[in-house]
């Protein structure tokens, strides 16, 4: 393998495996603070308890998700220096805002969250794990401007004298109309993944009638968060498809391996076949919906894979601008696929436990924990398309990923990193999966003799 | 001063913050195995640095985007040059980042032992790795026409790399050493300030050496003056520290490492990485910068809010100015703190201990 596919896959790797932990500290945060909100209104002892028990599940998984961060940074100029001189006048910005404005709130307000408590006054507390929750919705803003500014570029020119990517508006670099879409897609998926965290955390306890009453309304609430959130991805989700379509229209096509412009355009839902242009050989399709999804008409044209290259080699000259096909088809719909799954169970579970009732049937809980698994792989294969389907290009029509690869690196640099990454993170992953899980069986932390006994629970974290 | 001007000493602000923030995090570290006689000392380590070690940090993620914005061909042609030796940094602070959140979490012997031993490696390793970073900067690298690196991680380990090394590994330490004398009471603390003077005994003529061959060989009049002035500072942190004057001791270190850095950086002023192949391939301030554009917009984002993060900061290190003691720490089954918890689930500690 060359130095450029295996930085490529070392991007691959870090990334996914980061972005595993990175939207439960975003969803999760905002969802401990709510709950310390709740305690702090009602005085009800129970959502102390919640604050806590959900409090330290999502310590565990913030630390994996900050050390993955910091390699995030380092690998643009360890392993994409050419990328990083010909866009850091652009791409640096955000990137140097984001640890500015975001990072410093959410380490520093957390680390006062966490040792804060008792020490500071409820009020300021509290305020706290605001603080450092927005801090985490922020930097993800800031990274997906940054992000969104690779899909579709806009706010810089192509200097004469240097050759290289200038900034010429930040104004349309932070209000990119591709991260407007992008930030609550990813807000709401963030949600996704939280409240099922929360789901398959009480059906654990419902499922052994532990601690009930609490689990009940962490369950609940878990339930209700990930349908509104599961509906509210598909919206923004939607959004953006059409964005993509006239942004990126050989994303679109390659999403649904549509090789001939197309009106109307159906949707498949499953193709059996050669999906590299060849014969199709069974597919299930939805007619019209492919247009719909795309513009908004039923009847709107929809660009194909060669006619959309035709068109590119025209403009940006010869080579092919096709990404991996399959990739593209399987992780569009499996995202699609996998949200859709998370979202029925939500509202299975919001009917089973309506009005007080807890459900007895063991199936439920043990889909309920196991579907778990379901928002973490809509949202892998979800960022696998986005990424995948911009390529050849790391900055769509302005730079390929085959000019962004450090010239320096050598292959045998790359697969040691790329080993000890691996290694690294797979260590990770499985000591910190297994805090989680034992940190969940534990329970939620016995009640404190009353309300307002906070005086009481331990200042010290470590 | 020009815009690029100012963002170099920003970035040498940047690093000056990690630097004397993070640096005793590192030296904390390093003397756990040392200082930490059993577990309650351990934990009272780790608790001195526990609220504000995360956000030290981010003074390093602030310094490398501060970088990539403001001179992308600095960061490009650093970080893919050093590329073995930041993955050595990564891999430590991977693990010692993970380290505070997990040792706690399970309550045996072996598995606190286990990370108390990657604390130590987590940050001894960036602690030494660092200053052979930035002495090989300030001595200069191989870089070809491009900007592009040709040496690789064993051209770094040159005798004055590994001396700068040395220094910050030993400085860290000392500064550490003093931090934790400031926190702490009883025994620990006594342990720390006899620490702190064995370390000095150390670090100073390490340091006082490698500023001695930098201003002989990459110095300048300006910064002579300055690298006198942190070899000045540094006495005197030790003097205090002898004395038991912790306050003024660990301003003394703080104030050693900032004019280090800032002899550092101005003896590499106006170069940015220095080309050992050819004087004429070096990266200086002004082929290496953004375009003004990009220094006006990021020059107003840090002028507004690095006095908001400071601020902030300063507060969290205010509201937990406290000393730390033993009673602070009471066993697990004793303290009033643990809550009780379902039997047969003992093992894994969901609460504080």
């Amino acid at each position: 393998m060359s130095a450029l596919d295996l930085s490529r896959w070392q991007f691959g790797i870090t990334t996914v495996y980061h972005f595993i932990f990175v939207p439960l500290t975003i969803g999760l945060s905002i969802i401990v603070a709510g709950l310390q909100t709740a305690w702090f209104v009602k005085k009800d002892p129970e959502y102390l308890r919640m604050t806590k028990f959900f409090g330290k599940l999502f310590l565990i998984n913030f630390a994996v998700g900050v050390v993955t961060g910091i390699v995030q940074e380092f690998q643009f100029g360890m392993n994409w220096s050419a990328y990083s001189r010909f866009v850091g006048d652009v791409f640096g910005a955000p990137l140097a805002m984001e640890g500015l404005l975001a990072f410093f709130m959410e380490s520093t307000f957390l680390g006062l969250w966490i040792f804060g408590w008792g020490r500071l006054s409820p009020r300021l507390h509290l305020a706290t794990i605001w603080l450092a929750a927005i801090g985490t919705s922020l930097s993800a803003y800031f990274i997906l401007a940054a992000n969104s500014w690779m899909q579709h570029p806009v706010g810089y020119r192509i200097s004469p004298v240097t050759h290289r990517a200038q900034l010429t508006s930040i104004v349309a670099l932070l209000t990119n109309s591709t991260v407007l879409a992008a930030w609550p897609h990813v807000m709401f998926a963030s949600f996704l993944i939280a409240g099922m965290v929360v789901i398959a955390a009480s059906a654990w306890h419902l499922a052994r009638g532990s601690d009930t009453a609490l689990f009940r309304r962490a369950m609940r609430l878990g339930l209700t968060l990930t349908l509104a959130a599961g509906i509210a991805t598909a919206a923004t989700g939607d959004v953006q498809a059409r964005l993509m379509d006239s942004q990126q229209p050989m994303k679109m096509a390659a999403a649904e391996a549509l090789y001939d412009t197309s009106a109307p355009a159906s949707f498949s839902l499953f193709t059996v076949g050669s999906l590299n242009g060849g014969k199709e050989l069974w597919s299930v399709r939805v007619p019209y919906l492919l247009s719909l999804i795309a513009t908004l008409n039923p009847r709107g044209t929809v660009r194909g894979i060669n006619n959309v290259q035709r068109a590119y080699v025209k403009r940006y000259g010869p080579g092919s601008y096709k990404p991996i096909i399959p990739v593209t088809y399987w992780s569009f719909r499996l995202m699609i696929g996998f949200g859709l799954l998370v979202t029925l169970l939500a509202l299975a579970g919001l009917w089973l436990t309506r009005r007080r009732r807890v459900p007895r049937s063991q199936w439920f809980y043990r889909a309920a924990m196991w579907g778990v698994v379901l928002p973490y792989l809509a949202t892998t294969t979800g960022w696998i398309f986005t990424e995948m389907g911009r390529q050849p290009w790391t900055v769509f029509g302005v730079l390929r990923t085959s000019q962004s690869v450090s010239p320096g690196v050598s292959a045998g640099e790359i697969v040691t990193s790329m080993t000890v990454f691996t290694l690294l993170y797979a260590a990770l992953a499985a000591i910190a999966g297994w805090l989680m899980i034992h940190h969940v069986k534990s329970g939620a932390p016995a009640e404190p003799e009353a309300p307002g006994a906070d005086e009481l629970l331990p200042v010290f974290s470590y | 001063m020009n815009l690029a001007t100012f963002w170099f000493i920003l970035i040498a602000v940047l690093w000056t913050g990690y630097f004397v923030l993070d640096g005793f995090d590192f030296g904390v570290g390093i003397l756990l195995p040392f200082l930490g006689r059993d577990n309650t000392d351990r934990r009272m380590m780790i608790n001195a640095i526990g609220p504000v070690w995360d956000g030290n940090e981010v003074w390093l993620i602030t310094a490398g985007g501060a970088t990539f914005a403001a001179f992308p061909l600095w960061y490009a042609s650093m970080f893919s040059g050093f590329y073995l030796a930041l993955l050595l940094i990564l891999a430590a602070l991977i693990i010692r980042g993970v380290c505070f959140e997990f040792r706690g979490k399970v309550d045996t012997d072996r598995w606190r032992r286990n990370w108390d031993r990657a604390i130590f490696i987590g940050s001894a390793l960036p602690a030494l790795l660092w200053g052979v970073a930035f002495a090989n900067i300030v001595r200069g690298v191989p870089l070809n026409a491009a900007g592009v690196y040709t040496g690789n991680l064993l051209t770094l380990l040159n005798p004055y790399g590994l001396l700068g090394g040395l220094v910050t590994l030993s400085l860290f330490t000392l500064h550490g050493a003093i931090f934790l004398g400031l926190k702490t009471t009883g025994e620990l603390r006594g342990r720390a300030r006899a620490a702190a003077v064995r370390v000095a005994a150390v670090a100073v003529p390490l340091a006082a050496g490698f500023l001695a061959i930098s201003q002989l060989a990459h110095g300048r009049p300006a910064t002579d003056v300055v690298a006198a002035l942190a070899a000045v500072a540094l006495l005197g942190a030790v003097a205090a520290a002898f004395r038991g004057r912790e306050g003024w001791a660990f301003a003394g270190t703080a104030v050693t490492l900032a004019l280090a850095v800032a002899t550092l950086f101005g003896d590499l002023w106006p170069r940015v990485l220095p080309s050992t192949t050819r004087a004429a391939y070096s990266l200086t301030v002004s082929n290496a910068s953004s375009s003004h554009y990009t220094l006006m917009v990021m020059s107003w984002v840090a002028v507004i809010f690095t006095p908001v993060v400071l601020l902030y900061q300063g507060w969290t290190y205010w509201v937990f100015r406290k000393r730390l003691s033993r009673s602070d720490f009471p066993p697990p089954a004793a303290g009033p703190a643990a809550p009780a918890r379902p039997a047969g689930q003992g093992r894994i500690v969901p609460g504080q201990p």
